[in-house]
């Protein structure tokens, strides 16, 4: 009796047997995500993992998308998903020394479950979602930059600002130049930012992203970061263009 | 037992018999002599409503009857006609469309064959945009969609005073709402069809809106002695409470948008900013604000941002 009773309840304490639990947003393609992006490693739906982003996308080029990671220790990894996206992978995300958050905007096919999924060092993802219903067709259209033929003017350049919070945090706010293209819009090639630093100014990384072809035309990212007021951003996307900036208030 | 599930199972026919119709609900409303409006829901569109959301109204001239917009769909504008048709016994004799958004003029198609005036803004909106407006209705409302295509207008309206049939009709050109936002004063019977302009009791919309010239633009119909206002959604008044109403809603939205861009927020935190008290009783303001931080915080918070040092 007694072994079966700790059996039963370390499965309960375990996050290993929510594994199987149905996803909230009842993703048609929820286990390919787990598959394929998190690569079949365990998870748990966890309310920690808070995501927002408007109910209707007004826009499907630009679907705002934010999410904060609370009373999570040791969050390693985060990655976004839109289950449905012809390219479902949006970024990951991997804070060093700032918090579990992160504020940018995005391409939406059509309507979709955005899942954002948190790993901890214990090699669980923790995973959050929220469905935008949209009008669609956000992947499949060429960038504005590369229809109106003026990129090539500001590719790679980089804006930004630094804000003190109530909470005492800042918020670090960047936006860079680049078409974005996804290479499903008809004769122009996949074209975007793959990776992205944000350093402090003595070169500490605070954390690295990887970005991928839905990330929104010169995205938007918004960063909370500690009490620093200078950074130095680096990165390059897929035809080897460099980012390099300094940016602080 | 029996009569009562009979009276259920003829009740379900009969509803699914008026759904199968699409009959929009068109109650002529008497604002003034001669001159009626078709009052919508303050709603969204929806499959529900069939996008019977505004307000459309129509003079009845000695010489026939002036209609001012068509409504969302090519049922919407043919059940319209025949309803004008037939209870004021004349015939529509034009159409003015007030500004280029899709519940606007997708009834268009019932009116083709008549002159259909607009302002040269309007038109080339309806041009540009038109297609992508009527595919996205059909994602909206669906059915009552069916064989709806985009009429553009084929009259340019020229501001200024004629009179039709007896009634002294000032046609007015304005924006901020959209490029061309067109209303209707008649001096005859002192009713100002204001289009989206005002709206009474349901948020703004702001897809194509540039708050500084709307506000200007209502200080205008502000100075005309109008005794009744036809908003474009909401109830028809005859005070200027809709016009004070709708400057408020703008001159807050404006402030919010600005005030979040200099704190260095993202649009989620500006989406769920909490809507008033004064604003408690407008229609789908939390919805429309989400709208609206899409159409204007991107020019706002790209204005908070500083280049940054980067080698050439």
């Amino acid at each position: 009796m007694r072994p079966f009773l700790v059996f039963v309840l370390s499965s309960l304490l375990s996050p290993w047997v929510w594994a199987d639990e149905p996803d909230p947003l009842n993703s048609p393609q929820w286990e390919f995500v787990h598959q394929r992006f998190l690569k079949g490693e365990p998870y748990q739906f966890d309310g920690k993992v808070k995501v927002e982003a408007p109910p209707d996308a007004e826009d499907s080029l630009n679907v705002p998308v934010s999410f904060q990671v609370e009373g999570l220790d040791s969050v390693q990894e985060i990655v976004v998903v839109a289950d449905l996206n012809p390219l479902p992978q949006v970024l990951r995300f991997r804070p060093k020394v700032m918090r579990p958050n992160l504020g940018f905007r995005m391409k939406l096919q059509q309507g979709s479950p955005i899942h954002v999924a948190a790993k901890t060092a214990d090699g669980l993802w923790h995973v959050g979602g929220v469905w935008v219903n949209a009008a669609g067709g956000g992947c499949t259209l060429p960038s504005v930059g590369t229809s109106s033929g003026d990129w090539t003017k500001t590719l790679g350049k980089v804006s930004a600002n630094v804000w003190q919070r109530p909470d005492g945090s800042n918020r670090l706010r960047v936006r860079l130049m680049h078409p974005m293209d996804t290479g499903l819009a008809s004769g122009i090639p996949t074209f975007h930012i793959e990776n992205l630093k944000v350093l402090s100014q003595d070169d500490q990384v605070l954390a690295e992203l990887d970005l991928f072809e839905p990330l929104s035309e010169n995205p938007m990212l918004s960063f909370d970061v500690a009490k620093q007021t200078e950074f130095k951003l680096e990165g390059r996307d897929n035809n080897g263009n460099r980012i390099q900036a300094e940016v602080g208030r | 037992m029996r009569h009562w599930l009979w009276a259920v199972a003829s009740l379900v026919i009969s509803v699914e018999l008026a759904a199968a119709g699409f009959d929009y609900p068109l109650q002529p409303q008497q604002i003034a002599t001669d001159t009626f409006v078709l009052e919508g829901k303050t709603e969204d569109f929806s499959k529900d409503n069939g996008g019977f959301i505004v307000n459309s109204g129509y003079i009845v001239t000695q010489d026939g009857v002036v209609v001012i917009d068509t409504g969302a769909s090519r049922r919407f504008g043919e059940q319209q006609r025949a309803l004008i048709e037939k209870t004021t016994g004349k015939k529509v004799i034009r159409v003015y469309i007030t500004h280029h958004h899709p519940d606007h003029f997708l009834g268009n198609q019932a009116f083709s064959e008549l002159p259909i005036y607009a302002l040269p803004a309007t038109t080339q909106g309806v041009q540009r945009e038109g297609e992508m407006f009527s595919s996205n209705m059909y994602r909206l409302i669906g059915d009552w969609m069916r064989d709806t295509s985009v009429v553009a207008p084929n009259q340019v309206a020229q501001v200024g005073k004629e009179t039709l049939g007896g009634h002294e009709l000032e046609v007015l050109a304005f924006k901020g709402h959209t490029q061309g936002d067109l209303a209707i004063f008649d001096h005859t019977t002192g009713v100002l069809f204001a289009g989206d302009l005002v709206f009474n009791n349901r948020a703004a919309t702001t897809p194509h809106a540039e708050i500084i010239d709307w506000l200007a633009s209502l200080e205008q119909l502000l100075k005309l002695p109008f005794k009744v206002l036809v908003p474009g959604h909401g109830k028809i008044t005859q005070d200027a409470e809709p016009i004070a109403q709708t400057r408020a809603y703008l001159v807050w939205l404006q402030t919010i948008l600005q005030q979040a861009a200099a704190n260095g927020l993202d649009m989620n935190e500006v989406m769920a900013t909490p809507i008033p008290a004064d604003f408690k009783a407008v229609a789908l303001a939390q919805s429309e604000l989400r709208r609206s931080v899409a159409h204007l915080y991107p020019a706002l918070e790209t204005e908070q941002l500083k280049p940054a040092k980067q080698a050439e």
